[in-house]
């Protein structure tokens, strides 16, 4: 049914409806409204879960480890430090292949202490081997959450779903949340392989000697591989039932023959389409991509999406300091097999919450216009208020 | 929560046709793109700047239109100057962007508009509505029109509280008609129960008759 709701409110209604057998977390801004809406389901007797109120994320994310490894469905979400307080745990969690689901609302990593968003966070935890799914508007946050419990569930990895904290966690706009008959149809009740079992005790995640670890490595980059064409066919099984598809992989919105491209993850993406919209006359249309896993990375599928494209900006949410911007890094990576590949430009915008307007498309590619744009940038950050010295 | 049926039926739309101009209103043009209205509430934490701007959005809901509210977020606390902003349109919204070109601006407390760059950005053919018992010119400083309405004394008068945002809403919804005051009481539904709805229910159907009716219902000639 369609509902003015706000992000969170929404995806605990997603959460809800895929019943969870044990929900954990611990409140950090600016996901506290997705466990405040749970905890609220819980205590009105909407939403039959066991829900474990902790003490720290650290145990946020070792009870939903304990309880999918005990055969549960277990659901958790954080935000910035509170996600590298989880990040031993998430490296055990993808290292056993324990198959659970999280939402990341990102927000910057401090210090300095900032509330706001960008997508340092789920990057600080970009090898811990987890699924990391994108979304752009609440209406996908709501079905990738629900496709989310079944990806994990068939690759046995944990899937972590990225929804921009405020941008989308605290904005209300018009959601469709699916029936609860239509996802019973769609989610089948929680499976696990390797559930622990008193009457055939095993051990998880136990020492691993030089001997196996690079097997256990390999295996594990295997499975996260073959986890790209569940995430698609995932979607597609989605969009069967609901009418409606989050966009697999990646998808290319705007221009899908222009030679210019812009790249991105999450909310930013709806911004770079208004802004075509509005300024398409003025500096001309482009393809837009929209990336939607970032692990597993769709290597092949983003090569083809980007084929004629001969200047690719790739906007960044997150940096990695002394190197430039994380995704972007990452592109020029894949595209370096590509015969007549795209001048990659990796434009780092809006980090620590700064507001990206409409008129950024416009500013973006009237910049890559000048032969001598630079390759890398914090694109938005206005050098004059630092220090000659910094630069 | 909203109840997802739209409760009215909007045609002509009254707020598409202010961005669209005279001309559409006459219904003699074919039928244009739509075009998105912009708002920005400004208020100080604890006036319900945030609950006015999902309120403003869940009423379009009912209506008929796709929405969207959210706030500008601070280190929130009672008394701090507070930002929320609203989209309204036909089709779905992708942007994401703050609101800083706003067609039309309500504001919770005349003191913020003591900072000259409240104001900035603010459509010069829309119209702002002010919160204060001194009168609209106090706050003129363009041509943009102005409406000055004590939304808080009518609070205390009719809810026992200074919480000005419904019956600033309601005054609001009566000068653009963007949406019908039906819509307003059905989003109140959503959000609130027993007495505080019953209050709240009443508060809005006063503040509506305060002011005149369709006032701001055509675009401004600035």
């Amino acid at each position: 049914m369609r509902e003015a709701l706000e992000g969170s409110q929404a995806i605990a209604r997603a959460i809800s409806l895929c019943k969870p057998d044990v929900v954990a977390a611990y409140p950090i801004t600016p996901q506290t409204h997705i466990v405040e809406n749970l905890s609220k389901l819980v205590a009105d007797g909407n939403l039959h879960t066991e829900f474990v109120s902790v003490e720290s994320e650290f145990s946020a994310a070792s009870v939903v480890l304990g309880a999918a490894a005990a055969g549960a469905r277990a659901y958790t979400a954080s935000a910035s430090q509170g996600i590298l307080l989880m990040s031993e745990v998430m490296y055990n969690i993808s290292g056993m292949r324990i198959p659970l689901v999280m939402t990341i609302a990102n927000r910057a990593v401090g210090a300095p202490l900032n509330i706001w968003n960008d997508q340092s966070d789920t990057m600080a935890v970009r090898d811990a081997g987890w699924i990391q799914l994108h979304c752009i508007s609440n209406q996908e946050a709501v079905d990738t959450t629900i496709q989310a419990f079944r990806l994990a569930q068939e690759t046995e990895l944990p899937v972590a779903v990225n929804m921009d904290g405020f941008v989308l966690t605290h904005t209300m706009e018009v959601i469709d949340v699916p029936a609860q008959a239509e996802v019973d149809k769609y989610l089948p009740p929680f499976e696990f392989s390797r559930k622990l079992d008193p009457a055939n005790p095993v051990s998880m995640g136990t020492l691993v000697d030089p001997n196996w670890f690079s097997e256990v490595r390999h295996s594990h980059h295997a499975a996260m591989v073959k986890a790209l064409p569940k995430i698609e066919e995932i979607d597609k099984a989605f969009a069967k039932v609901f009418g409606r598809a989050s966009g697999g992989l990646l998808t290319v919105e705007g221009d899908k023959k222009a030679k210019v491209a812009i790249l991105a993850m999450g909310s930013v993406v709806g911004t770079m389409m208004a802004g075509q919209d509005e300024f398409k006359d003025e500096v001309g249309s482009a393809r837009i991509v929209k990336l939607r896993a970032f692990r597993p990375f769709p290597a092949k599928a983003l090569r083809d999406a980007l084929k004629g494209v001969e200047k690719l900006v790739v906007i960044d949410r997150a940096i990695s300091p002394g190197l430039g911007g994380v995704l972007g890094t990452e592109v020029s990576a894949v595209l370096s097999t590509m015969d007549n590949g795209p001048k990659v430009y990796n434009y780092a915008l809006g980090l620590g919450g700064r507001d990206i307007q409409a008129s950024m498309y416009k500013d973006l590619l009237k910049a890559i216009e000048n032969p001598k744009a630079p390759r890398f940038a914090i694109f938005d950050a206005d050098l004059k208020k630092l220090p000659p010295e910094d630069r | 929560m909203a109840t997802g049926e739209a409760v009215v039926q909007i045609a002509p739309n009254p707020a598409i046709a202010l961005k669209r101009g005279a001309e559409a209103l006459a219904g003699a043009e074919e039928p244009e793109e739509p075009i998105m209205i912009e708002y920005r509430i400004h208020g100080r934490g604890g006036q319900g700047s945030v609950a006015a701007a999902y309120l403003l959005a869940a009423a379009a809901f009912e209506a008929g239109f796709t929405c969207q509210a959210f706030p500008a977020f601070g280190a929130e606390r009672r008394g701090a100057p507070v930002m929320a902003f609203v989209r309204i349109d036909e089709k779905p919204i992708t942007l994401r962007s703050q609101v800083r070109s706003p067609d039309f601006m309500i504001v919770q407390d005349d003191t913020l508009l003591l900072d000259p760059n409240l104001t900035a950005g603010l459509n010069p053919e829309g119209a702002m509505l002010v919160n204060s018992r001194k009168p609209a010119s106090e706050f003129k400083k363009s041509k943009t029109r102005v409406i000055a309405f004590p939304a808080t004394e009518l609070a205390v008068e009719v809810i026992g509280r200074p919480i000005p945002n419904t019956a600033l809403l309601a005054a609001f919804l009566a000068l653009t008609e963007h949406v019908p005051q039906k819509a307003l009481a059905a989003a109140l539904k959503g959000r609130f129960a027993g007495p505080v709805l019953e209050k709240n229910l009443e508060l809005i159907a006063k503040a509506a008759d305060t002011v005149e009716k369709g006032a701001w219902k055509e675009k401004a000639h600035a």
